[in-house]
């Protein structure tokens, strides 16, 4: 039997519509009643009663059109967001939600945005000194590693991002969209890293809307339309029949 | 857990490390920038009220300066408050990690600012011709560890409660300007007349300042005051973190 590392029982996810907050605290209470019965009912149902389970090891794709839920599901798996309804449960030590950069100041040099985004990623500061070299090699930067970022094209921004990425050591890796950037022999470079992850065990959850990308690593895909899951199974057949509509 | 909480020191030590590295990187005159602000004020109070109005205190200059820093410590972390979490919206929405740490660091690295600040009272003092006092060594880690509370307690209540009611990031500026009015800084606590000294005792910022300026100037701390004002510490991190409890688990989705 295959040892399910996460899983999601009947979750909803809504989120209340806090911008009708934003008229400020005087008209909030000139109007009382309107103001809550609007806090109350407006509600967004970014989620609507979502099962399954992903086992160790699995690469997972979660395909879907923009707002149908995606990054809402990374989220939860994340642990950032919490599920309205239903539970979200996840066994080992997880990567955050990986967004090329998180953290990175445009002020500070390569070498220091390295340190600040691997300590968030995770790693120690400890660690992130012993393989500042490999990292540093891994990205390509040459001499701009010690230049401020705002300097970097975003292409480089992305290889500082993923080279840090490159060499965490998760057990589950959530990777939202970050291999649509660089040039070709990075993505390429990414791709392998990637695979090598997926060799040496580690469960990854992969949102995309790069469907070749998908169709190459991944061996599940989770579909989601319209805050449901839409379909399950197999890459080949779920990206078929997507194709198909 | 052991390896969470190292984790999380790291977390501290990164986030601060970026602060201040920023904060110096881009102006050369970074650390002047930090104590010209007080020692402009202390200029102002001292024309106004020594040189115009002519108010009965000894040392009116240094006096100033002793209660002006520390106070600059509170208000810049309490005005810098409501946009911490907004400021690091990017890394919260991504990043699982205990969200009270972004405030931490930045009443730490406030009191960093005020801490190296303190030559410059040093610097005054001297010009008084007063020294400064052994016991500063025990006293001034009490009276600091009492002030990141009480202040980081007001932080988180300010940081949370802000991504729900962003009215509050313009009263913030307003109390605390009339904060520093309530509390005794630009005068003494015994020209406060009899009927409203009960009042300031209330005034969570009232008792630690007057101790940092007994320490300061003579060495010395009230222990009624310096008790006072742990309790104050105390009532107002409790509230502080409860709010950000309450609230915390809300903060991807708002930002």
């Amino acid at each position: 039997m295959r040892e399910s590392v996460i899983s999601f029982e009947n979750v909803c996810k809504s989120y209340p519509l806090y911008h009708h907050m934003t008229g400020g605290v005087k008209r909030f209470l000139f109007n009382i009643r309107d103001g809550l019965s609007a806090l109350r009912h407006s509600n967004f149902e970014a989620l609507n009663d979502i099962s399954f389970e992903i086992y160790r090891g699995e690469t997972i794709g979660i395909v879907g059109r923009n707002g149908s839920g995606k990054s809402t599901t990374l989220g939860l798996i994340a642990g950032v967001l919490k599920p309205s309804r239903g539970r979200v449960k996840v066994k080992g030590r997880i990567s955050p939600l990986l967004e090329l950069g998180a953290g990175f100041h445009p002020e500070l040099n390569g070498t220091e945005n390295i340190v600040l985004n691997g300590v968030l990623m995770g790693l120690s500061r400890a660690e992130v000194f012993n393989k500042m070299d490999e990292i540093v090699e891994f990205s390509e930067l040459g001499e701009f590693i010690d230049q401020p970022i705002r300097v970097y094209s975003s292409g480089m921004l992305a290889r500082l991002g993923f080279s840090v990425i490159a060499h965490l050591d998760p057990e589950i890796l959530l990777i939202d969209e970050i291999l649509a950037v660089g040039d070709m022999s990075f993505q390429k470079k990414c791709l392998d890293k990637m695979m090598s992850f997926k060799r040496s065990g580690v469960t990854m959850i992969f949102v995309s809307h790069a469907m070749e990308q998908v169709e190459n690593i991944c061996d599940r895909v989770v579909w989601i339309e319209d805050h449901r899951i839409k379909m399950i199974g197999n890459t080949r057949d779920v990206i078929s029949i997507k194709a198909s509509l | 857990m052991n390896s969470k909480i190292r984790h999380y020191l790291d977390l501290i030590i990164v986030l601060t490390q970026k602060e201040l590295k920023v904060r110096y990187k881009s102006s050369f005159l970074g650390y002047f920038w930090s104590v010209g602000h007080p020692l402009a004020f202390a200029f102002v109070f001292f024309i106004a009220f020594k040189v115009v109005m002519r108010v009965q205190v000894k040392d009116y200059a240094v006096f100033l300066i002793a209660g002006l820093f520390p106070w600059q410590w509170f208000s810049n972390s309490v005005n810098a408050s409501p946009t911490v979490f907004i400021g690091n919206a990017s890394i919260i929405k991504k990043v699982n990690f205990p969200r009270y740490l972004i405030p931490v660091t930045q009443v730490l690295q406030d009191m960093i600012h005020f801490m190296l600040a303190i030559p410059v009272i040093i610097f005054f003092l001297l010009v008084y011709h007063k020294s400064p006092f052994l016991s500063w060594i025990y006293w001034i880690p009490v009276l600091l560890t009492i002030q990141f509370f009480l202040t980081l307690g007001v932080s988180l209540m300010v940081s949370s409660t802000n991504l729900f009611f962003r009215d509050l990031e313009r009263l913030t500026s307003i109390i605390i300007m009339l904060l520093f009015y309530f509390t005794p800084i630009i005068y003494l606590e015994t020209m406060v007349p009899k009927r409203f000294r009960p009042l300031v005792d209330l005034n969570p910022l009232a008792p630690l300042m007057i101790s940092w300026r007994d320490l300061f100037l003579n060495g010395t701390l009230d222990p009624s005051f310096a008790a006072l004002s742990v309790i104050h510490a105390i009532v107002i991190f409790m509230a502080g973190y409860l709010v950000y409890q309450k609230l915390s688990w809300r903060f991807a989705e708002v930002l």
